[in-house]
């Protein structure tokens, strides 16, 4: 589903965020990503949302090679993607169906069917029943929720999501990490950048650790020469 | 039908972030409206003006003074072929005899007139133009043909006011076009200006949609339509602010126009005028906002 094949990204103002990332993620699959602040965890996310293309190197996600994907592509591409952020980016001026809804209106689905989906969403969220609500009278935790609800909305078979449980208590970044366990059940491949290591320790699931831009371990590509040679 | 659904949202939508932000709105709307209402206000001006002082044609004369040595006969021949002539509505012959009579009744000098022993004063033909031909070249036109004559003395206009008048109008009507020009330039600038900070204060919003797989085209539709609104509106208030101040001047036009003895009445703006308004206006506030989100839009990405 994911495969970075010696991956850099420089970004503009000159600071080289990764060197030479090889990595794979197989369809279905539930990874985390780690690593330290600056290791690079975020610049592999906005690589796999097309949000940056690399500098050097092939990602490629669902079969497309970002690097080369004509412009007025981008957003079908992204609609495959669900992206969960730390801050959630919600619509503050909108209530909470609005928000969910969004990905759905963009792709012109009709008025019935994002009706449906949005209540499923939610309801796989465990938030049904706060449709119309504006993020701001919800908890932390519970806007969280609406964030994953908007990036599950349209059903991607990709969920990336950077420090989901950041801002979360243990209780709170359990019951996500649950949400993400049962998603990842029905299908969805899954990618979550984290620095919570005991959450990943306890989920017994692959973790590919990024250092200072460079995969450090956990990749079965790291056995490839390609990274032994750099540097 | 979806799509034409979709495209009915977006408009409501913009529809109500402009009913949520009123005074905003409503001081760009007045922009807009003062900027399109100087052209209105000139065309309706112009248009007054011609209706009251109406068909000048009337109101231009040719003398023709045949020499005096040409005989009555001649002076009748060359009337029938005055009225021949395309571009002459009327023609009529005052004969020297007829002149003179009128000059003596008139003058006073009867007696002195008496004195002289041949009549001094020629046979003049009086030559209106229909009003087709009534404009300043197509008078000089004629002019020219008549003073070729070999019998004609010499040609004069009355009435060369009407001509500077005319050409008073026709320079009216220029300036009011290049008003209309420049305003409209102004009025694109306005909702232009208005739509990229709209943008601006949408930022947040532009790059979730974006994000989430939003089209350039998507994300451009609800400012399209906020200035065809804005447009829209803009129209609609020139028009209004136009009729009203006609409705303002309307009874001193009248009581200036019963010193001279007329019935003239000023004519406000009309349907057409307000369909112009209406349709100009929100073309104008369409392309303004197309300009500033081409070039406003493009450069917001999410998660750079």
């Amino acid at each position: 589903m994911i495969t970075f094949s010696a991956v850099a990204k420089r970004y503009r103002n000159g600071r080289e965020a990764l060197g030479n990332v090889n990595l794979h993620v197989a369809p279905g699959e539930m990874v985390f990503l780690t690593g330290r602040s600056g290791a690079g965890k975020s610049t592999v996310l906005k690589l796999i949302a097309l949000l940056e293309r690399p500098t050097r190197g092939q990602v490629i996600v669902g079969g497309e090679n970002t690097g080369k994907l004509a412009a007025r592509r981008i957003p079908a591409f992204r609609r495959r993607v669900g992206v969960v952020f730390q801050d959630h980016r919600l619509l503050g001026d909108r209530p909470v169906f609005d928000n969910v809804a969004l990905p759905l209106i963009v792709a012109g689905s009709a008025l019935k069917e994002i009706d449906k989906r949005v209540r499923a969403a939610l309801d796989q969220v465990g938030l049904l029943g706060h449709e119309r609500q504006l993020p701001a009278e919800l908890s932390v935790g519970e806007q969280q929720r609406v964030g994953i609800a908007r990036a599950i909305v349209s059903r991607p078979p990709l969920l990336i999501a950077d420090e989901p449980t950041g801002n979360l208590d243990p209780q709170l970044a359990g019951e996500v990490m649950e949400l993400f366990r049962r998603l990842n059940e029905v299908g969805v491949t899954i990618m979550v950048a984290t620095h919570d290591l005991h959450l990943v320790r306890q989920s017994g699931l692959r973790e590919i650790v990024l250092d200072n831009g460079r995969v450090a371990g956990g990749d079965d590509s790291l056995e490839l020469p390609v990274i032994a040679a750099h540097r | 039908m979806s799509w034409l659904l979709r495209h009915l949202q977006s408009l409501l939508a913009s529809a109500g972030h402009l009913a949520r932000a009123p005074i905003a709105t409503t001081f760009t709307v007045l922009v807009m409206g003062l900027a399109l209402a100087l052209p209105l206000g000139l065309d309706v001006l112009v248009r007054n003006v011609r209706s009251a002082t109406g068909d000048f044609s009337g109101a231009i004369g040719i003398s023709v003074y045949l020499k005096t040595n040409v005989s009555e006969s001649r002076a009748q021949q060359l009337l029938r072929s005055v009225r021949e002539r395309l571009g002459v509505r009327t023609a009529t012959l005052i004969t020297a005899t007829e002149a003179l009579g009128q000059f003596r009744k008139q003058s006073g000098f009867g007696a002195a007139l008496d004195a002289l022993e041949d009549n001094p004063l020629p046979h003049v033909l009086a030559i209106t133009p229909d009003a087709a031909s009534a404009d300043p070249a197509a008078v000089e036109n004629l002019r020219r043909f008549l003073q070729s004559w070999p019998e004609v003395e010499t040609v004069q206009l009355d009435g060369d006011w009407v001509a500077r008048f005319n050409a008073i109008l026709a320079l009216l009507r220029r300036l009011l076009l290049l008003a209309a020009g420049l305003l409209g330039l102004g009025v694109i600038a306005v909702v232009g200006n208005t739509i990229r900070l709209e943008i601006q204060n949408r930022r947040a919003e532009i790059e979730v949609t974006k994000l989430v797989g939003g089209t350039n085209a998507f994300v451009r539709r609800p400012f399209l339509y906020t200035g065809a609104l804005y447009g829209l509106l803009g129209g609609l208030c020139a028009f209004l602010v136009v009729a009203v101040a006609l409705w303002l001047l309307a009874p001193f036009v009248t009581r200036l126009a019963q010193t001279y003895g007329s019935q003239f009445a000023l004519h406000g703006p009309g349907m057409r005028d307000l369909g112009i308004l209406l349709g100009g206006g929100t073309l104008l506030g369409w392309v303004g906002a197309w300009m500033a989100a081409g070039r406003h839009l493009a450069r917001i990405e999410p998660g750079t």
